[in-house]
């Protein structure tokens, strides 16, 4: 009787429970978020080893340094003090005491070590998470010494990947037109430099006019503008053997010629027989071909990444907008619908959107919209700015900017600047010279 | 044909870096830096400080809708919040805020009317039992949610806390569900993703990205803004992180 009564309760006697409380957290914050990159590490012998070789007092500093102002420089991290650090470069080496680091507020920690091995530069990083206590990330790399600022590029890559789930764009190199003298007489040549504005080098002596150097995004190569005899010339140029070539002379206005995704093909524009259509030619049978047909003028062609799909301009409406077409040319579909002139369309490596110069009441507009038209923001204005190129993880977008010129003709100067997606984190690229047109080369290392 | 002139030095590559991984030890045996163990000790202390500073604005709560007394007493009670709320000269904006919230939940009469229904058709006995239990006390048992004010003040909590990874694809499932065990003062005494399985899957390193950023969040916002009533019913909570909203816009 006594366990029937027992079962009974149990059964029977109803028992208060709680379903699982749900709560969705659909906002959060786009601040950047707070890291502290300690200098690396270094043993004495291996710093006066490096001191000889490279002329620099102590390079686990300069690497952390690069570390440091690639991930300012992308807007989405905020580098902490180093006056606020608690640990000395060798403990945290160690395993770090993350009370030290949470003190300090930082939430992503890097540390490292640096050492001479056998003539070479050894590079140990680690990537901390310091609120959940526990690495998250640890690498080393070998190289010569003199290639200490590509190890810098190459960890910051690794961390933002890490970090914020897409690809880094810091081992990378920027390709543009180096501009020297007055603005009636200017000198342009072609010119290469890191992301940064490191290591800047000109690649041309400046004795013919050079336009519109575009990167491969698959290799080392380049493909550029130049006139001879006053006639437009497309060449490619090979950067690691320094190796040029004339893809071929095209009649009248020829236009920024571009890769397909593959590399395989260039695509550009030119005015056969007065009218300006887009064309494409293989670059290992040299065929051209024509892809669009049409009265009106048709410019700056671009291809998706997925090689499918073309963006370009056309005044094919009355006046100059963005159009997309398959990449046989077919299916032409305008896109742009706003107020103004658009031009310089270029697809997004991602894929997602296309970056554009926009033209309206007087003023010049760097702004992106999805492939559909649709959701068009506009990043930057100025008096003048044009030529978006992208990083090749789709984030950044670099461009030239010119100033006005005075009433005496001077005052005059075209500078490269940098934009990312949200609009907020725009940065002047520093160049040694003036400089326009630039293309963003895709990762060095992947 | 002409070739543009080429600066003498062609540019070459940088020679290939290896690359290679790590290992590390599990746990850290580096003592406190001199420095951090003063700056450690202060913190502590200031937290002990603040807790006790916190203290009072607990007696504001007495005045929220939680407080609120059941039927007997209840109409006088009601009156008196009236008058301290309208008062415009001893309530700053931000009061005025919350006041504005519990005023729709103190003032609509459908609602007062429907407490004391429910309450004297269903709790009668307990009331009986508990004659100074409150209304809020009451709706704990009655409810399994959080209430709308409950939950917003988690809500803004942890949207503070959470730095959204900007470089995730926004065209794909990016909800981050996580259970959370805690303690009565908020504190997190175990949390876990539920979706574990996913973060190791290959081409979803979104996901741990997400997650990870997710877990720093609650991490962060140690201890959450839970009730101060009513342990057991969120003694367990699920959060469900979802990025689209954010990385969309």
């Amino acid at each position: 009787m006594k366990n029937f009564l027992i079962t009974f309760i149990i059964i029977f006697i109803p028992v208060k429970s709680f379903g699982l409380i749900e709560v969705d957290i659909t906002r959060g914050n786009l601040n950047p978020l707070p890291v502290a990159v300690s200098p690396l590490s270094i043993d004495e012998e291996s710093r006066k080893n490096f001191e000889n070789i490279l002329k620099k007092k102590n390079i686990g500093s300069e690497i952390s340094s690069i570390v440091e102002n690639n991930l300012r420089i992308s807007g989405l991290f905020n580098p902490l003090n180093k006056d606020a650090f608690l640990q000395e470069p060798d403990i945290a080496n160690l395993k770090p005491r993350f009370e030290d680091w949470n003190l300090i507020k930082a939430q992503a920690l890097i540390t490292g070590k640096v050492s001479y091995v056998e003539e070479k530069l050894r590079v140990e990083f680690r990537l901390w998470d310091v609120l959940a206590g526990k690495e998250m990330m640890a690498l080393a790399f070998t190289t010569v010494p003199n290639n200490w600022r590509r190890v810098g590029h190459i960890i910051t890559d690794k961390v933002y990947e890490r970090l914020t789930g897409e690809k880094g764009y810091f081992d990378t190199r920027i390709i543009y037109v180096a501009e020297e003298g007055p603005k009636t007489q200017r000198v342009k040549k072609l010119a290469i430099m890191d992301q940064d504005g490191a290591n800047n080098k000109f690649l041309t002596l400046g004795n013919e006019l050079v336009l519109t150097p575009r990167f491969n995004p698959t290799s080392q190569l380049v493909t550029y503008l130049s006139y001879f005899r006053n006639l437009p010339r497309v060449y490619l140029l090979d950067i690691e053997t320094g190796t040029q070539e004339v893809v071929g002379d095209f009649p009248g206005m020829t236009f920024a010629p571009r890769f397909s995704p593959d590399g395989k093909k260039i695509i550009m524009s030119f005015a056969k027989d007065g009218n300006s259509e887009i064309y494409t030619m293989d670059l290992e049978n040299r065929i051209v071909e024509k892809i669009t047909n049409h009265p009106s003028i048709d410019t700056s062609p671009s291809y998706s990444p997925d090689g499918k799909f073309i963006s370009f301009n056309s005044d094919r409406s009355g006046y100059q907008q963005i159009y997309i077409m398959k990449s046989d040319g077919s299916n032409v579909k305008r896109i742009s619908f706003g107020k103004g002139i658009y031009g310089t369309p270029v697809w997004s490596p991602r894929g997602d959107l296309i970056a554009f110069t926009k033209l309206h009441k007087g003023k010049f507009y760097i702004g992106v919209m999805r492939t559909d038209g649709s959701g068009e923001r506009l990043l930057t204005e100025n008096f003048y700015q044009e030529a978006p190129s992208w990083s090749p993880n789709g984030r950044v977008l670099i461009f030239y900017r010119e100033t006005k010129t005075d009433s005496s003709g001077k005052g005059f100067s075209a500078k490269l600047w940098s934009i990312d997606l949200t609009g907020y984190n725009e940065r002047q690229v520093p160049t040694p010279t003036d400089g326009s047109d630039p293309s963003w080369s895709s990762l060095l290392s992947n | 044909m002409s070739l543009p002139f080429l600066a003498k030095k062609p540019i070459d590559l940088p020679p290939i870096v290896s690359v290679e991984l790590i290992q590390i030890t599990e746990k850290t045996n580096i003592p406190f830096a001199p420095k951090a163990k003063k700056i450690i000790e202060k913190v502590k202390e200031k937290e002990k400080k603040l807790v006790s500073e916190q203290a009072p604005p607990k007696k504001v709560k007495k005045i929220k809708p939680d407080a609120v007394p059941m039927p007997d007493d209840k109409v006088k009670k009601v009156e008196k919040i009236k008058e301290d709320k309208q008062n415009p000269e001893k309530i700053d904006n931000e009061v005025k805020q919350v006041s504005e919230f519990e005023k729709e939940e103190l003032f609509d009469p459908n609602n007062i009317a429907a407490l004391i229904d429910k309450s004297k058709e269903s709790k009668a006995e307990t009331l009986k039992k508990n004659p100074d239990l409150s209304q809020d006390q009451n709706k704990n048992f009655d409810n399994t949610g959080l209430s709308l004010s409950e939950e917003d003040a988690l809500k803004a909590q942890i949207f503070g806390c959470w730095s959204i990874p900007l470089g995730l694809p926004y065209n794909e499932n990016l909800l981050v569900r996580i259970k959370l065990e805690l303690k009565p003062d908020g504190s997190v005494i175990r949390s876990e993703i539920l979706d574990h399985a996913r973060m190791n899957k290959p081409g979803q390193g979104f996901y741990k990205v997400l997650a990870e950023s997710a877990l720093r969040a609650i991490k962060l916002c140690q201890p959450l803004r839970v009730p101060s009533t009513g342990y057991e019913r969120w003694k367990e909570l699920q959060l469900n992180f979802d990025a689209r909203e954010m990385l969309e816009g």
